[in-house]
């Protein structure tokens, strides 16, 4: 089946078989490797993306249920080539992934969430990523990077407005 | 692991889906959220032929409110439930249970249709239908039914919907205002499956006397349910210390948890007395100057 949808603002066409998972479609059928297929059944959260500007498991929506829909995946945070996000930045400071399988999904969850909650506390970082599971770091730079993170993008803020 | 192959079907209205389920039968699968049904695809625990996907189904979506009922409709997401004013005045105990669903990222897709046709006993919607008394709507092609969560669940992961029948809505009964109630569960961690989970609301006379308690579990039992001997230690009785103790004890004793490698079943067992003790003293607390 054809199935037509944006990724990271470009739009993409893929033929899936019904059973392709949107995880399997972006990294086999549209080379978008970044996303990791984890436990392939909803509990590790390796593979979240954003669908329609929502997070959400790659492994438990099928390719042919995205048609028309807006994907964003880590391949969409860096800014520019060469370059990495705030909270990409924050997670080398903090040495927040080791074999950064889990990266991906977590960077992805976090980035939503930071849009969404500005001033997160500690335990509000700690109930997001219950559903991640990251077996290198412990956790403890992960959230340090989100704190961090959250911090940068609230100065960034508070400078922008300045200068409008 | 993938999913088996299989067809892909996806009709526009309730009357396609049910040509589609009548064609298919025990063949098909309703594909709603996916939150439940693709692990179980993915671990081949369920190889259907075809899925019939019903997100395209808009007459499915929407919470509602009528004559002091609120209706849900099946595949209404459950974080638009979780965030609806309509769910958070009228059914508070259901507001309270669905934030503890999986993860944001599972209620961005999950439904509460789909929850209820899974039918997992340790999971939050079926419970809360239980508690509830909630009345789950079926269509099939003879026509509409409208069952009440008692009669709707039979066993673990096992409902009585046909296999040519669709839920449509749930529908929860009036919820008077001054109502008590509370939602506890304990979890390992934030978003797993609970040990066990008690949802319970009650109505309370101006004399302070208890009438009306319902008193639902999950994850301790095969089906979600209410626990009518708990109810009844509380009927007609004050809210007094002696009455907890014996309610968490009856709690203790009406459950048939198993052993599994989470937690063994007295633990379930002492733990559902636990909760129905918490949900007790939160529910009449609730609103009242501490």
């Amino acid at each position: 089946m054809k199935v037509r949808f944006e990724v990271n603002g470009s739009s993409v066409e893929a033929d899936v078989a019904p059973r392709t998972t949107l995880c399997d479609c972006l990294r086999h059928h549209l080379g978008l490797t970044g996303t990791h297929a984890g436990c392939e059944h909803g509990v590790c959260g390796a593979c979240t993306v954003t669908v329609d500007g929502m997070i959400a498991r790659a492994c438990l929506t099928l390719a042919v249920q995205i048609e028309g829909g807006d994907i964003r995946t880590v391949e969409g945070l860096a800014p520019a080539p060469g370059r990495l996000s705030i909270l990409q930045e924050a997670f080398k400071r903090h040495h927040a992934l080791q074999c950064g399988f889990c990266t991906a999904g977590i960077l992805m969850s976090l980035d939503h969430f930071l849009r969404e909650r500005p001033k997160p506390t500690e335990a509000e970082i700690r109930d997001l990523l219950s559903g991640h599971l990251c077996r290198c770091t412990g956790y403890t730079p992960i959230i340090r990077a989100a704190l961090d993170a959250a911090d940068l993008l609230a100065n960034r803020r508070r400078a922008e407005k300045t200068d409008a | 692991m993938k999913l088996s192959p299989v067809d892909y079907e996806a009709p526009g209205t309730v009357a396609e889906a049910l040509d589609l389920l009548a064609e298919h039968q025990d063949e098909a699968s309703v594909l709603a959220g996916g939150q439940s049904l693709i692990p179980l695809l993915a671990l081949r625990l369920a190889q259907p032929a075809v899925l019939i996907d019903i997100n395209g189904v808009a007459e499915l979506y929407g919470v509602s409110a009528a004559d002091g009922w609120v209706t849900v409709g099946a595949m209404t997401r459950e974080y638009v439930a979780e965030e609806s004013e309509t769910v958070a005045d009228a059914v508070p105990l259901l507001a309270a249970a669905l934030p503890l669903i999986g993860h944001e990222a599972i209620r961005n897709r999950g439904t509460v249709g789909g929850s209820l046709a899974h039918a997992d006993p340790a999971a939050e919607m079926p419970g809360i239908a239980a508690a509830c008394d909630a009345r789950i709507e079926i269509v099939g092609r003879t026509g509409t039914r409208k069952v009440g969560a008692q009669d709707f669940f039979l066993g673990p992961l096992t409902t009585c919907l046909a296999h040519d029948e669709l839920i449509t809505a749930i529908h929860f009964p009036p919820w008077p205002s001054a109502r008590r109630w509370a939602f506890e569960e304990f979890s390992q961690r934030r978003g797993d499956f609970a040990f066990a989970g008690i949802a319970l609301y009650y109505d309370e006379r101006p004399d302070g006397i208890i009438e009306n308690a319902h008193v639902g579990v999950i994850g301790a039992t095969h089906i979600p349910r209410r626990l009518g001997a708990v109810e009844d230690t509380l009927n007609g009785r004050k809210f007094v210390d002696t009455v907890l103790a014996l309610a968490a004890k009856t709690a203790s004793s009406s459950v048939e948890p198993d052993d599994d490698i989470h937690a063994s079943a007295a633990y379930r067992r002492a733990l559902v007395g636990t909760l129905v003790e918490r949900s007790l003293i939160a529910a009449a607390n609730r609103g009242r100057a501490s």
